[in-house]
């Protein structure tokens, strides 16, 4: 007697879980943060994001979509109807290389990579992401870096990135960075220019606009910085 | 016409060869340029991340030296080789220009450490400047060994051709394609030419990054390219220098020299290899001086 394999499935599952999974799986209209949308879209420029028609040419245009937990095209949905947290702790943040593919396809004329910068700022300035997740790290190094010296040693960063992500990297690329550096094509010393000091007076004199998450944090940021 | 170069970063370190490579063609084809003093960083991609009015005003101070340093020159021609740093200060610079305030506060942040941001420097790739500025016709003239029998594949990566410049297509670049078939090579026909390499994904996380980089050498390989060129500091690293992962991880046996643009059309003008870094990759390009020297390939 043949079963179904939905039937088979459907009973493997329940074994393995010892149960049903009776969590909500979707979320109520009042839980959603109404306000998300207006201010992803004032800190990326680009009121062009409420004209998205879900075409998903932007999903397709991109070279990591299929690594991401949501889609360029299903995260600008996302933002528009205020999945505040369930946007900012993706993979899909962190993942977009900024290669800009979608910008340039996009129909509508949405800057869909400014609204990934726009996201990646808030996630970092709400702590958002997970502490250890390199490609946060390396953006906060590597601002940290240029901030105080003006310009960007690429030996230095990428060290203290592996220390502080995974230190497994590190004796990984040993080897590449052993070829590197006998070809002279990487070095430990920190590049700078001549009057760091006016550089960072210079810098700290601007900010965004919008310290957007600094006030009202949800209770659940401790769980997401895990 | 006098140029400012704006080296970056990546010039100074892990894209040395392209910065050796660009200035040594630059001075045999006798173009006029200086290095732009006290230059700092673009900001790249983790700046804006960070705090985007930081980032604008990070770029424009490089402009605004720019425009200082060349006060004397009737237009202000920026050279930045780097595809991050050439798309950073485009982009700042368009950004500025769509928004007056932002540009206010920009502008009023520079002045007080004595700068002046107006905005009037053009933000030049080396692409753009050999084929719309020096011309092909000029370079053919000064061609002594012509890569006869090479097969390049153009590569010209994301941000050099997207989204602001506008020297060439943003779907279809041919600038690369141009100079390389100016210098004698075959240029191979291929759809990978402003595909992503994986940027700096390759050092966080790096289970994404290789298969985008395997799949630009693949089809190379495929295509039955000699080299791929490149026009970026972090595709050439990427593609080069992750190729023995690429292999464990896809159980693969590819081998292909990946140089930059600069270096092919360097060899072609007759410079000595040393002068073009070629002694700084991670393997010299056999196969190449094996073709011209009329042998067979080393690796296939």
């Amino acid at each position: 007697m043949e079963r179904s394999i939905y039937a088979e499935s459907f009973a493997l599952d329940v074994t393995a879980k010892d149960r049903l999974d009776t969590r909500r799986k979707i979320k109520y209209e009042s839980e959603l943060d109404k306000t998300f949308s207006n201010r992803i879209a004032e800190s990326a420029h680009g009121e062009q994001l409420f004209g998205c028609i879900q075409c998903g040419t932007c999903s397709a245009a991109c070279p990591v979509s299929h690594y991401m937990d949501y889609t360029p095209r299903k995260i600008i949905q996302m933002v528009r109807e205020g999945f505040k947290e369930e946007v900012l702790k993706s993979s899909t943040v962190w993942l977009c290389a900024s290669c800009y593919a979608c910008t340039v396809e996009c129909p509508k004329g949405i800057k869909i990579t400014d609204v990934m910068y726009a996201l990646k700022r808030e996630a970092i300035s709400g702590n958002y992401y997970p502490k250890n997740a390199p490609a946060s790290i390396l953006a906060n190094n590597f601002f940290k870096q240029v901030l105080n010296n003006g310009r960007n040693s690429e030996g230095p960063l990428l060290m203290k990135m592996y220390l502080k992500t995974n230190p497994f990297m590190l004796l990984k690329n040993m080897m590449l960075g052993i070829k590197l550096f006998t070809r002279g094509r990487i070095s430990m010393k920190t590049e700078k220019i001549r009057d760091k000091k006016a550089l960072k007076k210079l810098l700290n004199s601007v900010e965004s606009k919008k310290k957007i998450l600094s006030a009202g944090k949800p209770a659940d940021v401790k769980e997401a910085a895990v | 016409m006098k140029y400012i170069y704006y080296p970056g970063c990546s010039l100074k370190s892990t894209g040395r060869v392209y910065e050796e490579s660009l200035l040594s063609v630059m001075d045999v084809l006798n173009i006029d340029y200086k290095e732009l003093d006290d230059w700092n960083c673009c900001g790249a991609t983790a700046y804006m991340a960070v705090d985007d009015r930081k980032a604008y005003v990070l770029a424009a101070r490089n402009l605004a030296l720019a425009e200082e340093q060349m006060k004397n020159e009737p237009e202000v021609n920026i050279i930045a080789p780097c595809a991050a740093c050439f798309m950073v200060l485009l982009k700042t610079q368009k950004f500025l220009e769509e928004n007056p305030e932002d540009k206010a506060a920009v502008v009023a942040a520079l002045k007080e450490s004595g700068l002046n941001y107006t905005g009037r420097a053009k933000v030049r790739h080396p692409l753009d400047v050999l084929v719309n500025d020096y011309g092909e016709a000029e370079i053919i003239k000064r061609i002594t060994k012509p890569l006869k029998g090479i097969r390049v594949a153009s590569y010209y990566g994301c941000q050099t051709v997207r989204p602001y410049s506008v020297f060439d297509d943003q779907r279809n670049p041919e600038t690369m394609d141009r100079l390389m078939k100016a210098a004698g090579a075959e240029v191979v026909d291929w759809s990978m030419k402003t595909r992503c390499c994986g940027a700096s994904l390759t050092g966080t996380v790096q289970d994404v990054a290789l298969p985008l980089s395997y799949v630009i050498v693949h089809e190379a390989k495929k295509r039955r390219a000699d080299a791929v060129a490149t026009a970026c500091p972090l595709c050439q690293f990427n593609l080069e220098c992750y190729q023995t992962d690429m292999n464990s991880k896809f159980k693969s046996d590819l081998k292909i020299d990946v140089l930059y643009f600069t270096q092919l059309l360097g060899i072609a003008l007759g410079i000595e290899p040393k002068k073009l870094g070629m002694n700084r990759l991670f393997t010299e390009p056999e196969n190449l001086y094996k073709i011209l020297e009329g042998g067979n390939r080393v690796y296939v």
